[in-house]
């Protein structure tokens, strides 16, 4: 089948690749893109590491086709850093331990910062709420709902 | 997993998708995709061709006309549950819809497709048979509406017409005296209804002047409780027709047996959701 060329925004980044239609949207980035905190975890669309950020939504990108992507804005974990160090959610993550086998924490961390923009100030009932669409198999959620209420109070204070 | 090879197409325009519906065959729609393409990835589907619609703006949106609520079939769940018009005029979609799949699924997931896609695990073709739903369908002959009522015939099986598109869903606006009420049994976030029960009555005073009771994932497709509506249509409801209400509930149900529960666990939770559903309905039309 032939390949079709696709340019999206990808981090603040102009991207352009070419892309089978069946492609999927998280295999072009870990792939083709070579970024690899992007997880692919069940590939159905239940566990949430595949999480991007696409056109200011969380989506689960092992459920989108990467034509889909076609002159978006994307975001992904690596987007989430800048040059003033980590982002408020990265390290509310670390202090508050939101984390143990970290395989799910790249899809947990862009999606508790699309969260935080919709509910900058959630109650523990909405975090658990709006991050039900992440699994953890380590099912440390716990701390993972005390990493976004801290995340939470950073941004609210920043 | 990845999905077989597969042509695609974006369509620009209702009319545009109808024709690339023609002309390629065997093609399908490609709506929010959490449906099809997982089961492209495990070659339930392989279609030759799919043809987006997700740029079709035509589709898109939710506007109040008179007494009708117009959706556009490409709504997304999420563009359901922040709709202030259906907030305030159909409380019973916002409550379905936050009860769909999870907040990045809803993201993507669209009500068109939820209504025509037929698995008998979709939510929204009973909220449309409990709303009395009105299905707009654009084809090559033309547009027609069609009653949900009637529309949906079996698993993977409704009254879509070839080369036909589900371009509005069209809903009345709860009126005093009407009252909502949706119960769905599920293991967890994500996962498809145990069984669901969407219901909307309207009462004449005390007395039930109508009732409609739908079921989610306990029959081949979607189905109303009819035997059950007919023992409460006309009565003051009390807690004894509700009892014979459920008892009828249980005998429509024909679920398949699986991972979720047997004939018997299924047909009786199908009756459990209905009698919470029949009474939150009853104290929102009691106001």
């Amino acid at each position: 089948m032939a390949k079709q060329h696709v340019s999206f925004n990808l981090n603040g980044k102009h991207v352009d690749a070419l892309v089978e239609p069946r492609e999927l949207l998280v295999h072009t980035i870990r792939e083709t893109l070579s970024l690899t905190g992007t997880h692919i975890g069940c590939e159905s669309s239940h566990c949430g590491a595949c999480t991007v950020d696409l056109d200011g939504k969380s989506v689960k990108s092992c459920t989108v086709l990467a034509v889909q992507a076609d002159g978006a804005e994307l975001k992904t974990v690596e987007g989430l850093a800048d040059a003033d160090g980590l982002h408020a959610v990265q390290q509310a993550f670390i202090e508050e331990h939101g984390l143990q086998c970290g395989f799910c924490t790249p899809g947990m961390l862009i999606r508790a910062y699309r969260f935080l923009q919709e509910n900058p100030n959630p109650t523990e009932e909405e975090i658990r709420w709006g991050m039900s669409g992440n699994l953890c198999r380590c099912t440390g959620y716990q701390n993972i709902v005390k990493a976004v209420q801290t995340a939470a109070q950073t941004l609210q204070q920043a | 997993m990845i999905p077989a090879e597969f042509e695609y197409h974006k369509a620009t325009s209702i009319q545009d998708a109808i024709n690339q519906l023609g002309a390629h065959e065997d093609s399908k729609l490609l709506a929010g995709g959490h449906s099809l393409l997982p089961m492209m990835k495990l070659r339930f589907a392989e279609p030759p061709t799919l043809i987006d619609i997700n740029g079709i703006e035509e589709l898109r949106g939710i506007r109040l006309e008179g007494d009708t609520i117009c959706i556009g079939a490409m709504t997304t769940e999420n563009e359901l549950i922040e709709s202030e018009i259906l907030q305030q005029h159909c409380p019973l979609l916002v409550e379905a819809a936050r009860l769909v799949a999870d907040p990045q699924v809803r993201n993507r997931g669209t009500i068109g497709g939820d209504v025509v896609h037929g698995d008998p695990g979709n939510d929204h073709p009973a909220v449309m048979l409990a709303l009395d739903a009105t299905l707009v369908l654009q084809g090559p002959g033309g547009e027609r509406q069609q009653p949900a009522n009637g529309f949906f015939l079996g698993t993977y099986w409704n009254d879509l017409q070839e080369h036909e598109i589900l371009v509005e869903l069209r809903v009345p606006v709860i009126r005093q005296g009407v009252g909502h009420g949706y119960s769905k049994l599920k293991r967890k976030t994500g996962d498809y209804a145990v069984a669901g029960s969407p219901v909307v009555v309207e009462l004449d005073g005390d007395v039930c002047r109508d009732i409609r009771i739908a079921l989610t994932n306990v029959a081949p497709m979607a189905i109303r409780a009819e035997a059950a509506e007919n023992v409460l249509r006309g009565k003051v409801i009390d807690d004894a027709l509700i009892e014979q209400a459920a008892a009828e509930v249980i005998a429509a149900c024909d679920p398949a047996e699986d991972l979720r529960g047997d004939i018997q666990y299924k047909s009786h939770m199908a009756a459990e959701m209905a009698r919470r559903s029949i009474r939150a309905a009853l104290q929102q039309a009691r106001g």
